[in-house]
């Protein structure tokens, strides 16, 4: 691909508000991670909740769209100028040649939770100011960040499990490319709620402690939730030696089970594959790589397996969801801010809660951050269905 | 760039419409239309254990997208794929929800996995053993039309082979009444970037301003009842079989025009 330039990004997740917060956590080495107290839920499992997110109100003209995934996708859009950035785009180009592609797996489901508890005794009927399209529906973040920031272009939510925000550059890579926009907003919003909660226990993938990726007595997953975004546009002169670029992009199906990974990684392998194709790298380019590392014994197996078959046994790798949780269908752009993160600040970041790496898990996991200089990393989203996307970031000079 | 392909496969299932070759003829206007409920086909393709966990909009995209493959005459397993609905499994979210909202929420596994916006484009890629990249999209009401413009231009940018599947079911009560789908409803295209013996139309997209085209009763009834169904202007010339222009409804204030060019 012909890289494209993250002209600006943000990220807020249960390590901080903005960049700087996030880096701040990276580099103390702090995981977010508490143990759950969210809404009724009584789980004996940790979650990365972000703090004071019901206190964040809406403009009053959207109203409509009041939920949490969009409380916490304006506290997003507030960080690190990012709405400024988003608008200088939008004057340069026009708005109608700004595309947003945004990736959620729950979108606003928790206001339909809560209606289901308020139903009429009498017809069963949800109540009354319940508003479907404005919060449950998956387009909501979208619809509701595109009348934000008066966008005009094309616009989409890519709901592909927990690699549905990783997808999204690939999707506004191709849009760059024909030539329908000149720049893209994308990212990744997911909240907490019930229906995740619930469910992930329900498969027993819900780590009962803080999640340890990699780690040899590591028990599942701790949900987390996240607002991510970057601005996305083809270099210029404006484009600085420390400015991230996207590089490549790869993505495949596992074409093996619903809810599990297939044993020996062969979709993630042919993600990393095709990245590396798409960004014209040799795997000894790869500097670190940001794990999906979710931490469930068979998850982290599969990658490890893809990893090493691609890289072999001597790039490190980390996950960093010990200290965010698992965003889910925020975690691909998540990881992708914190992939640029390390890039500009030259660090590893170490995988935390992970005591004791599991022998029998080939590829270098790292435990406590590293400084070195980083040229080009690599980030892996995998989720339910069997989809896989892995993206490519380097620095632009 | 310009952002065009060849359609070689159409799969179409919904209210009174069962399979291209006998919808063409309502949507040409040579037959009347006769709405009846979209009766929905057991997936073959799937072990029966994992036929027994679809939902009916699995089914209905399974399917459609079966259709559109045998049509084009090529193997699903080579094919990249865009999945677009507004809605996912309405069925499955009620139950959900359901049980959820009981004092000691216990909901099964397998509700949960079939929750995903992604379970069809899941089912389908482990069917049919397909593992290209697979992408599923939602834009509401806009869902098809944002899914044809993904594909569109994947196959311009890519030069790639797509299957779109366009899908969308109704909900139970109560969610019935918050979002009144009435049928289900889906249609399947395989898109491809050079012309082959099997092509029946090339499309040529354009993102424009102008105001999208309605139909006549009660075909119109048919587009605005489900998300998937604002396929209907585009699955109407396609079965006119003549050069045409059509504006398919976007996202408000935008509009995608698509200029339908015969192969016959």
């Amino acid at each position: 691909m012909r890289p494209l330039v993250l002209s600006n990004f943000t990220a807020t997740s249960c390590i901080g508000r903005g960049t700087a917060q996030t880096l701040e956590s990276l580099v103390g080495e702090r995981s977010g991670l508490a143990p759950c107290r969210f809404e009724t839920v009584r789980l004996d499992t940790h979650v990365g909740e972000v703090a004071d997110v019901d206190a964040q109100s809406l403009p009053p003209q959207w109203r409509r769209y009041d939920c949490r995934n969009n409380r916490l996708a304006e506290i997003g859009l507030q960080q690190d100028g990012f709405a400024d950035a988003v608008e200088e785009a939008a004057r340069r180009y026009g708005r109608a040649r700004v595309g947003l592609f945004l990736g959620t797996s729950t979108a606003g489901i928790l206001e339909t939770e809560l209606a289901y508890r308020a139903r009429d005794p009498l017809t069963g009927a949800l109540p009354e100011a319940f508003d479907y399209a404005g919060t449950h529906n998956t387009f909501s973040v979208a619809d509701y960040v595109r009348r934000r920031m008066r966008l005009e272009g094309p616009a989409v939510v890519v709901s592909c499990a927990c690699a549905s925000s990783a997808k999204v550059f690939g999707a506004a890579y191709r849009m760059i490319e024909a030539g329908l926009i000149d720049a893209a907003l994308v990212g990744g919003v997911d909240s907490l709620c019930l229906t995740t909660l619930y469910g992930f226990h329900s498969l027993q993938l819900c780590a009962a402690g803080p999640c340890r990726p990699f780690d040899v007595a590591r028990d599942g997953i701790s949900i987390g939730e996240a607002a991510a975004f970057a601005v996305l546009e083809r270099p210029s002169s404006r484009t600085a030696s420390d400015d991230v670029l996207l590089l490549g992009v790869g993505e495949s199906n596992d074409a093996y089970h619903m809810s599990a990974p297939h044993p020996e990684g062969r979709g993630a392998r042919r993600a990393m594959e095709a990245a590396l194709l798409d960004a014209r790298l040799e795997p000894g380019a790869i500097d670190y790589i940001n794990l999906h590392g979710t931490g469930t014994p068979t998850n982290d197996r599969s990658e490890s397996h893809a990893v090493t078959s691609v890289f072999g046994v001597s790039t490190p790798c980390s996950s960093t969801k010990g200290a965010t949780g698992h965003a889910l269908g925020a975690a691909g752009a998540l990881e992708a801010v914190i992939s640029a993160l390390a890039l500009k600040a030259s660090l590893m970041p170490g995988g935390v809660n992970t005591e004791h790496v599991d022998e029998t898990l080939t590829a270098r996991y790292i435990r406590h951050n590293r400084s070195a200089a980083l040229a080009r990393v690599l980030t892996n989203s995998f989720g339910f269905g069997g989809t896989n996307c892995t993206l490519i970031l380097g620095r632009a000079g | 760039m310009k952002i065009e392909a060849y359609v070689a496969g159409i799969g179409v299932l919904g209210p009174g419409l069962d399979g291209w070759p006998g919808s063409r003829g309502v949507f040409s206007g040579e037959r009347p239309y006769q709405p009846v409920p979209t009766v929905l086909p057991l997936p073959a393709l799937l072990s029966t254990t994992e036929r027994r966990r679809t939902g009916r909009v699995v089914r209905l995209a399974l399917a459609i997208a079966g259709e559109a493959v045998d049509h084009a005459g090529v193997a699903a397993a080579e094919l990249r794929s865009v999945f677009t609905s507004s809605t996912g499994d309405g069925q499955n979210c009620h139950e959900l929800c359901e049980q959820l909202a009981e004092p000691a929420p216990q909901i099964s596994p397998t509700r949960f996995a079939n929750s995903v916006h992604n379970a069809a484009a899941g089912y389908w890629s482990i069917a049919t053993n397909a593992m290209p990249p697979s992408t599923v999209l939602c834009a509401f009401d806009s869902s098809f039309c944002a899914g044809l413009l993904e594909a569109l231009v994947q196959v311009a940018v890519d030069e790639e082979r797509i299957l779109l599947v366009s899908y969308d079911a109704d909900y139970p009560p109560p969610m019935h009444a918050k979002r009144p789908v009435p049928d289900a409803f889906g249609a399947a295209f395989v898109l491809t970037p050079q012309r082959n013996a099997r092509s029946l139309a090339r499309l040529e997209a354009t993102l424009c301003m102008e105001p999208f085209d309605r139909l006549g009763e009660p075909l119109e009834t048919l587009r605005r009842s489900n998300p998937a169904a604002r396929s209907v202007p585009l699955l109407r010339h396609l079965a006119i079989g003549r050069r045409a222009r059509t504006v398919l409804e976007y996202l408000d204030g935008s509009s995608l025009a698509v200029d339908i060019e015969p192969c016959a």
